[in-house]
């Protein structure tokens, strides 16, 4: 009777959602929104914009330095919004937390301060075949500096990370292991944990991919082991332009920063500077504060919903569509079963192209992403040209699930299918 | 906005379902191959251009039913046409979709009227060009183009 009640109380929980959200109240082109692009941007819900209203209206102020009311505010929640943020992905302490715009960012910060330092000719950096163009294409640039290789490590039949494959090519050689901890195409889930205890023992540093992990999955970055972790303000319920890097402390401190300029040094001289400490030698110039601050928000209104239950509600509504797409004639979804995914689900149509796919969806009302999903190379090696995705959120429901089934029946219809 | 069925219109689904000169012309003169970055989509455009005329034109790719039906029907109207009068076809196409409250020559159109639901569609537009910029780049001599250059 507890456990029913408990049960109750979340599903209330997760409702109460909707209502947070003001955009999730539109209509589009005459249809209530089914907003299922959330592994592109998630919306944000009241508490996350009453906070950083806040700062705008009361506190409005540079951070680190003025000696005045206002500054010192500033300051304190900008710092408070390290610490929240830092608890919230389990990291040892706020200062291995540093904020960045977003994940991309994040991931060219460990490759200018770190892989460009570190990485030698004959070098390896292991990858998947299912990463981001955002931790992709900043390691093509550190193997071109440095003329090392990059290795990838491919799918199981099941559309899993094949971790023989990774344990295999895993050598010595390796020096930096970038992976992604769910697979913003297939939903897949990287055991990143054990891929950190491999990485390690052969002396290669580990670069988490968390921009999706992060919104839908419990994350302790202490617990995992991960050397860096990234991950983006807007794919977990905050605003643009704000993400963070964790770091573990002793490669932070020895690392050089990249982003030069005010608030990052100790000194400065005419002929020569010296850093601030750790993270403080990471955010040259001002911050984005009032980003800061929502970012902490968004993580405070997750972690009261438990990430065990995100990571449940995920659960709830891929059981719901999975079989309920697999009903519709000629459409293929790509990756793991539900039960090793997040809520993401790429597929493709039948003689329907995905992005007449998403044209049809977004004129019933269903916002979804077609294309590459920024993730080419993972299109190549599926050999499909595009695909159709749709990504779901705490906010999300069966009957949003419903509405997209109905939608994908117009597009067959249109077509003739 | 305008309707799924003025998108989508007959013309468009039977072209995309059908399309006219698959394939690559003989002894082309003239090549293009125009990526649109934002869908996958690609053309794969080939012309034999004698005399100032059109001759034979042909084209290859995948894509979306907008990228594809502009493309089978851009190769029906140009074929044998000079390339004085294709041009200027391309312009007005152009003009069509990227030009606001630009009423179309209907006539010169012909069946690429047809794409004129797309001009809303800001995402779609580029594919609806992708043919038309590989034309662009063909007759001008140029290989590869992508959607993303102006």
């Amino acid at each position: 009777m507890i456990r029913q009640n408990n049960q109750h109380a979340i599903e209330r929980d997760f409702r109460l959602v909707v209502d947070d959200c003001p955009v999730l109240q539109r209509f589009v082109h005459g249809k209530r929104l089914v907003y299922l692009d959330n592994a592109a941007m998630t919306q944000m819900p009241r508490p996350v914009m009453e906070a950083m209203q806040a700062f705008y209206t009361r506190f409005n102020a540079n951070v680190h330095r003025g000696i005045h009311r206002l500054s010192e505010e500033a300051t304190d929640a900008y710092e408070d919004a390290r610490g929240k943020v830092a608890r919230f992905l389990g990291a040892p302490q706020p200062e291995s937390v540093i904020f960045t715009r977003n994940a991309t960012e994040s991931l060219n910060l460990v490759a200018y301060s770190w892989a460009r330092e570190n990485l030698q000719g004959g070098d390896e950096i292991l990858l998947s075949v299912m990463e981001h163009h955002s931790n992709l294409v900043p390691w093509q640039q550190m193997a071109d500096e440095a003329g090392a290789k990059l290795v990838y490590v491919g799918l199981t039949s099941h559309g899993m990370l094949d971790m023989d494959e990774l344990a295999q090519k895993l050598t010595s050689r390796v020096k930096l292991v970038a992976i992604t901890h769910m697979s913003n195409v297939l939903g897949a889930i990287v055991p990143v944990a054990e891929i950190v205890n491999l990485a390690h023992a052969v002396g290669a540093i580990v670069a988490v991919d968390g921009a999706q992990s992060a919104a839908h999955l419990p994350v302790n970055v202490a617990a995992m082991g991960a050397d860096f972790f990234a991950c983006s303000g807007y794919k977990m319920l905050g605003p643009t332009g704000i993400g963070v890097l964790y770091g573990r402390m002793e490669l932070l401190e020895a690392m050089r920063p990249f982003n030069y300029g005010g608030s990052m040094i100790a000194h400065v001289e005419l002929e020569k500077s010296t850093w601030a400490e750790v993270p403080q030698k990471f955010e040259g110039g001002t911050p984005n504060i009032g980003g800061a601050i929502g970012m902490a928000a968004a993580a405070d209104y997750l972690a009261r919903l438990g990430m065990q239950r995100v990571q449940a509600h995920d659960q709830k509504l891929l059981a719901y569509a999975f079989p309920r797409l697999q009903e519709i004639p000629g459409l293929t979804i790509y990756g793991p079963p539900p039960e090793q995914r997040g809520g993401i689900i790429a597929f493709t149509l039948k003689d329907i192209h995905p992005h007449d796919i998403a044209t049809i969806l977004d004129k019933e009302g269903v916002a979804s992403r077609a294309g590459h999903h920024c993730a080419e190379p993972l299109h190549h090696y599926l050999g499909i040209p595009a695909s159709a995705r749709v990504s779901f959120y705490i906010y999300n429901r069966e009957h949003d699930i419903d509405a997209l089934v109905s939608a994908l029946l117009v597009a067959r219809k249109v077509f003739g299918a | 906005m305008p309707e799924l069925s003025d998108i989508y219109s007959e013309v468009i689904l039977e072209h995309n379902r059908h399309p006219r000169n698959r394939g690559r012309v003989e002894s082309p003169t003239h090549e293009s191959h125009c990526d649109n970055p934002t869908c996958g989509d690609t053309i794969d455009l080939s012309l034999r251009v004698k005399d100032g005329r059109i001759e034979d034109v042909k084209f290859l790719g995948e894509g979306c039913a907008i990228s594809q039906a502009s493309a089978s029907i851009m190769t029906q109207m140009i074929k044998g046409m000079s390339v004085e009068d294709a041009e200027t076809l391309e312009a007005e196409f152009r003009r069509m979709l990227l030009e606001e409250n630009y009423q179309p020559d209907a006539a010169m159109l012909g069946d690429l009227i047809a794409l004129q639901g797309v001009k809303k569609l800001h995402a779609r537009v580029k594919c609806a060009v992708c043919a038309w910029h590989a034309l662009d780049a063909a007759l001008s001599g140029a290989a590869t183009v992508s959607t993303e250059e102006k």
